[in-house]
């Protein structure tokens, strides 16, 4: 009886999890899709110049013909959000897809050499992690004066040190497996067993880290682009829109600042539900665990 | 707690600022490493605007005197000895040394971070413990759900948002600096009133990952044994949320403390420079669009010291608050 019951109770809180979840789930997807399409349709379908100046409507409030108002020089808020969604996700997958690329490789390096090379290797991982990500950032992209690729460049030299960690234990973990065994007593050389064996069993691993990392480098090259060491302002991201609102928010009109943040914020909460849908699939059991 | 371990806190204190030290040399060598190969050049950044009509043979002369040709590491070997000697160059931008631009502005932004960080955790147990109490009520969900955005919204966003309303809108906060314009002197009342917006900002952009944090560890924990045990002996409800769940819920909690200062000081890098805020942080951006090297690199290194010194603290509280863990093996 008291089995029963505590079955039931059991099962009804697992569906009503699971409800939540897909909920999450949907409205993430929904939100991915929604920004996808948005960055990768409205340019060439809608024939808008998102640089088109309109000095007599300058400063609108939002209203039905422009749904996010307009900035400080007439131009259409929403057709520039987009357009600037564009140029950060741009530069967000770039500098992701290099961060992951880099951190592969050298995870898989120490890795798969393992010794004093992956001890050196791993040291120095922990030594790049100490220094704050940010002002590493600013360092390098101030020593290599502010555009596209500094900016590119400074976002991935931050970030391949979490898929450098995730890669090498992956390896570490498959090296001892049966299957590595048989290849290395089949004759195989290091490379091909690194090659052929190990890095594809590793890369769906990689391949979630790159796709979470794309949020963290969006986010990063906004700020960037905020402090003004970022991208060049003709070429305007997220970022670059909030610190040219700046002038226009200290006389009171709040929607150039509070557009382009909302559309930093949708993808990234997008991701975050994809990934821990993601996980939870994986492994059910670590249902709770956090994907900040 | 009877009495601290002293003897062994320094110790373990010692052994980690052995090997913090190899960590400093190498980025403070990665500095250096770093503006040899950018397309930068000293000399003309020394001679500013006058490099425009100075001839080759003035530039040269320039070049050899600032020693623009020896290796990088010989320049960074030099900079290592005056450093040790207190001496970290002169910063162009602020036209002070270095050592006196970090020693005016460190106290303003250690202020500012320790105020920010002591209300994120307070406010961020108290929300974690509401949430937890009852998961998947409405309360927790709204916790949960605002903390993820908060989350994923920028810290010069919610700056900027907290400009507008309470300085602007409701005119009850100073929008920014240490004190009125006005004013010559620094006076405690000012102080409190200009400190609200970026120790709130920074407190909020600190605030989801603490909540989520310890909602999952006391969340974890009342469903635990002594828990358990602890209700079946009929204890009141506050004793069980506080005394045990609580406590124990809070360790893991502990290490995250320490090693969240990269993200401190990340936050206070952009609070401060959207405040106006006199502190380091503020000093960097300066710094970087000036291309200010000496003082660039002595605020690198500093981060650099701050985050160890984060990582340390967060060791040692393990070792005095978790029983199972001893501090002299750690």
């Amino acid at each position: 009886m008291a089995e029963a019951a505590a079955e039931r109770e059991w099962r009804s809180y697992g569906i009503s999890r699971r409800s939540t979840h897909t909920i999450r789930l949907r409205s993430s997807a929904a939100l991915a899709v929604v920004t996808v399409l948005a960055v990768l349709l409205v340019p060439p379908l809608v024939q808008l110049d998102q640089q088109a100046v309109d000095l007599a409507a300058k400063l609108r409030p939002p209203s039905w013909a422009h749904p996010f108002g307009t900035d400080d020089v007439g131009r259409d808020l929403l057709l520039r959000c987009v357009y600037g969604l564009r140029v950060s996700l741009l530069v967000g997958v770039a500098a992701a897809l290099t961060a992951a690329l880099i951190g592969t490789a050298v995870g898989a390096t120490a890795g798969a050499l393992g010794g004093w090379v992956d001890r050196g290797i791993m040291r120095l991982v922990d030594t790049v992690s100490s220094v704050p990500h940010l002002l590493l950032g600013v360092f390098i992209v101030a020593m290599f004066r502010p555009g596209v690729w500094p900016v590119v460049i400074s976002v991935a030299l931050t970030h391949w040190l979490s898929t450098a960690r995730i890669v090498r234990a992956e390896v570490l973990s498959l090296r001892s497996r049966p299957y590595i065994d048989a290849a290395v007593s089949g004759g195989a050389s290091r490379w091909r067993v690194t090659v052929r064996h190990l890095l594809p069993a590793v890369l769906p691993q990689a391949g979630l880290a790159a796709v979470l990392m794309v949020p963290h480098a969006m986010w990063h090259e906004s700020a960037l682009s905020f402090l003004g060491l970022g991208l060049p302002t003709h070429t305007a991201s997220l970022g670059t829109l909030i610190q040219g609102a700046r002038g226009s928010l200290l006389v009171g009109q709040w929607w150039p600042t509070l557009f382009p943040g909302l559309f930093i914020i949708v993808p990234t909460l997008a991701v975050a539900g994809l990934a821990g849908a993601w996980r939870e699939r994986l492994n059910p059991r670590r249902r709770s665990e956090l994907t900040l | 707690m009877t009495s601290l371990p002293w003897g062994a806190m320094a110790r373990l204190a010692g052994r980690r600022a052995l090997f913090a030290l190899p960590v400093l040399l190498t980025v403070t060598f990665g500095v250096f490493a770093i503006a040899a190969a950018s397309p930068f050049d000293p000399v003309k950044a020394y001679a500013g605007n006058a490099a425009l009509g100075a001839d080759k043979e003035t530039l040269d002369r320039l070049r050899s005197n600032l020693g623009v040709d020896e290796p990088f590491t010989a320049h960074w070997w030099d900079w290592l000895a005056s450093a040790a000697s207190g001496d970290l160059g002169w910063s162009s931008v602020m036209r002070q040394p270095v050592a006196q631009v970090i020693g005016e502005r460190l106290v303003w932004s250690t202020l500012l971070c320790a105020v920010a960080f002591v209300v994120a955790v307070l406010l961020g147990t108290m929300l974690g413990v509401l949430a937890a109490r009852r998961p998947g009520s409405w309360l927790d969900r709204t916790v949960t759900s605002l903390a993820y955005v908060l989350e994923a919204a920028p810290v010069f966003w919610i700056a900027l948002l907290a400009i507008w309303l309470f300085a602007l809108q409701l005119d009850v906060l100073p929008a920014g600096g240490l004190t009125d314009t006005a004013s010559e002197q620094v006076s405690a009342g000012q102080l409190a009133s200009h400190i609200v917006l970026p120790a709130g900002v920074l407190a909020v952009s600190q605030l989801p990952w603490f909540t989520l944090y310890v909602r999952q560890g006391v969340g974890d924990a009342l469903t635990e044994d002594p828990v358990r045990g602890a209700r079946a002996r009929g204890l009141s409800e506050r004793t069980v949320l506080l005394g045990h769940a609580l406590r124990s819920g809070l360790l893991p909690v502990l290490t995250l403390i320490g090693s969240r200062a990269p993200e401190l000081i990340t936050g206070a890098l952009l609070v401060e420079s959207v405040f106006s805020w006199p502190g380091i942080a503020a000093a960097t951006v300066e710094a970087a669009t000036a291309v200010d090297f000496p003082l660039l690199a002595a605020l690198t290194t500093l981060a650099t010291a701050a985050v160890l010194i984060g990582n340390m603290l967060a060791d040692l509280l393990y070792g005095l608050f978790d029983p199972r863990v001893k501090l002299s093996e750690m």
